[in-house]
């Protein structure tokens, strides 16, 4: 298949800095050169590429956006171009990126204590440690206030009960950076594999986000050393900072993954012949790819906006949130729209269109719902609170 | 040791080109620009030389416009220590002209060895190195496949019709890269942050008048679409009386 043309419609390139640029097309190249080669074969066998951490860790994505510890200290709008770019490849890969950076570098980064930082950041930017991130429970998704887990105080040590589902890496993690109550407050604390009382389950059969382990976390009297405790916050802000800087690459993400189904269909209109004709030469074909690039614009300029907004320092959690909830619908729809485009063959692996797509159900749906962020941005501006 | 590479900007070879409104150049409109692939060998070898050696400078030298600090700055992100942009400021440019403005440049900077791709893949010269080396007077080597420095002198292989030719060179000299040699690196993230920090000098390029003048550019005509014919007959018949090459 010939280069990967990524569609930019109002010249959206120019208005990122040359060396965002310089990000974007470095890990462009990256995840061409060695991802796509190999994402298929992962796909279909539900694992995730290991053999490609430390080389992840060289080419500096882990925490990009952090300074210090062997971070590569960018811009948060190359940060979210990064993640855009490591989407196009998969959600998966993206996933594993983000959770690595957004939800266990950057809490301890933001929250820990220097030891702390020293002992886990460097290895972790490097790709030699992997975290992951326990807050979601079976039972508690969209309301994680109601979790289970609790942290008690034994003096000498803490004793951690509960478990936590959903839990991207976490069978392959290193540690896991696990929210829990402690005395009724919710606090973030620092758990190594290994530790006696912590135990992993791979959640198997998903249809979505193939690429990528998806686990549950149980900690049965689960001894944490008291150093493993984030000072640094207390209560749900702590967790859900981490979502908002998550979701800030997921609206980044899936700008890339809706750019890479509408190449494969641009593609596959100007080539596959019916009744004579490149297909793209029908209107109701030309409408679906219009369809396309005209919300993927969209998605491109909501994105660039945010990333102003965050490097500016004038972000608001519900600008975030608006920008999830819609780029995730839009490159679901680009999908499904896409896969329309590529007729029968679109049901296969040969194309990408429906890995993405099934990847997409996932991404619409965790670090905050597509309804619930709808309502996070209703409650903004109406002053009235729907969610509870 | 001063370690030089000299490189170009050009149009990725998987652009569509169009002839601009002066019928003797290309439109840049809507075209990707990329360091030119034979360069990536160029800088990476300087790159590996000054490791092997633990000392030196790698600076990387682009004779353009300002458009062509993007392919510096992506060389400084791999790992080259300065940039300088010769500024043309626009004048018209043949090989000679090229290499003597490089030149003139060179000869104000210290420099051991001078590294470049064996031509540039926009308009297929292959002239600079062989006319750089004899303006400076130093020897060069073309297409080098294969490349190792020793006590000041470099050992280098060539892949010449039927044979592999080994030479030997001492510096100050001009080599020429050819695929094979290398596996240039990728940038790293935390390599384009670093190439923030980098100087990237601009200079007024000293450009002679060309002797050589573009005079046209015409793309090459659209091929035929291809025909199935039904029988051996029909395709004797046509090539008889259609391509009259029976």
């Amino acid at each position: 298949m010939s280069q990967f043309k990524a569609a930019d419609f109002y010249q959206i390139d120019d208005l990122f800095t040359e060396e965002e640029r310089m990000v974007r097309d470095t890990v462009r190249d990256w995840v061409t050169d060695n991802f796509l080669p190999v994402v298929e074969e992962h796909n279909r066998a539900g694992t995730f590429p290991m053999e490609l951490v430390p080389a992840l860790g060289e080419l500096g994505v882990f925490g990009a956006n952090l300074e210090g510890y062997g971070c590569a200290g960018m811009s948060s709008t190359a940060n979210g171009l990064i993640c855009q770019e490591l989407e196009r490849g998969d959600s998966g890969l993206r996933s594993f990126v983000s959770v690595q950076g957004s939800l266990c570098m950057f809490p301890i980064h933001s929250y820990g204590t220097e030891e702390q930082k020293q002992k886990w950041l460097p290895g972790m930017a490097a790709g030699k440690l992997i975290g992951c991130f326990g807050l979601t429970e079976a039972d508690f998704g969209s309301n994680p206030s109601g979790m289970l887990t609790r942290i008690e105080d034994k003096g000498d040590h803490y004793l951690l009960n509960g478990s936590k589902y959903w839990i991207t890496n976490g069978c392959i993690a290193d540690l896991a950076i696990v929210s829990a109550k402690l005395d009724g407050v919710v606090r973030m604390i620092v758990v190594e594999k290994g530790t006696p009382g912590f135990s992993t389950n791979t959640i198997k059969n998903k249809f979505s986000l193939r690429a990528s382990v998806t686990s549950e976390l149980v900690f049965e009297d689960c001894k944490v050393p008291k150093e493993n405790l984030l000072p640094g916050i207390e209560g749900l802000k702590g967790p859900l900072s981490c979502l908002n800087s998550a979701r800030f690459g997921i609206a980044f993400g899936a700008v890339g993954a809706a750019m890479a189904v509408y190449d494969e269909a641009l593609r596959y209109s100007q080539n596959r012949i019916m009744f004579d004709k490149p297909i793209g030469r029908f209107q109701l074909v030309q409408n679906k790819l219009v369809w396309m690039v005209n919300e993927i614009t969209k998605g491109q300029l909501l994105a660039w906006r945010m990333g102003q907004l965050k490097d500016s320092d004038r972000l608001h959690h519900t600008h975030v949130s608006l920008a999830k909830r819609n780029n995730c619908w839009m490159a679901l729809e680009c999908c499904r729209l896409a896969r329309d485009v590529l007729g029968a063959n679109g049901i296969t692996d040969e194309y990408q269109t429906m890995r993405h797509m099934c990847n997409l159900e996932s991404v619409i749906t965790y670090e905050g719902t597509h309804d619930i962020h709808g309502l996070i941005v209703g409650r903004e501006i109406t002053g009235l609170d729907a969610i509870m | 040791m001063n370690i030089i590479v000299c490189i170009k900007r050009v149009p990725a070879t998987d652009s569509k080109i169009k002839v601009g409104a002066d019928g003797r150049s290309i439109d840049p409109a809507g075209v990707d620009f990329v360091l030119n692939p034979y360069d990536e060998f160029a800088v990476e070898q300087a790159l590996k030389t000054k490791e092997q050696l633990g000392a030196g400078q790698v600076t990387v030298v682009s004779l353009g416009s300002a458009d062509a600090q993007k392919e510096l700055r992506s060389c400084l992100a791999m790992g080259a220590d300065a940039a300088v942009l010769l500024d043309d400021g626009g004048k018209p440019r043949d090989a000679h002209a090229t290499a003597s403005a490089v030149a003139a440049w060179l000869r104000t900077v210290p420099h051991d060895v001078v590294f470049c791709g064996k031509q540039a893949v926009d308009h297929d010269d292959s002239q600079f190195a062989g006319r750089l080396a004899a303006l400076l007077g130093v020897p060069s080597v073309t297409e080098v496949v294969a490349l190792e420095l020793s006590d000041g002198t470099f050992r280098a292989e060539r892949d010449i019709e039927g044979a592999r030719e080994v030479v030997r060179c001492g510096t100050p000299c001009v080599i020429s890269t050819q695929k094979g040699l290398n596996e240039p690196r990728s940038a790293t993230l935390k390599g384009i942050m670093a190439a923030k920090k980098k100087p990237l000098e601009t200079v007024a390029a000293d450009v002679p008048a060309p002797g050589v003048e573009v005079v046209s550019l015409e793309l090459p005509p659209e091929r035929k679409e291809g025909r199935i014919l039904g029988s051996v007959d029909e395709l004797i018949a046509a090539l008889r009386t259609e391509a009259k090459v029976l």
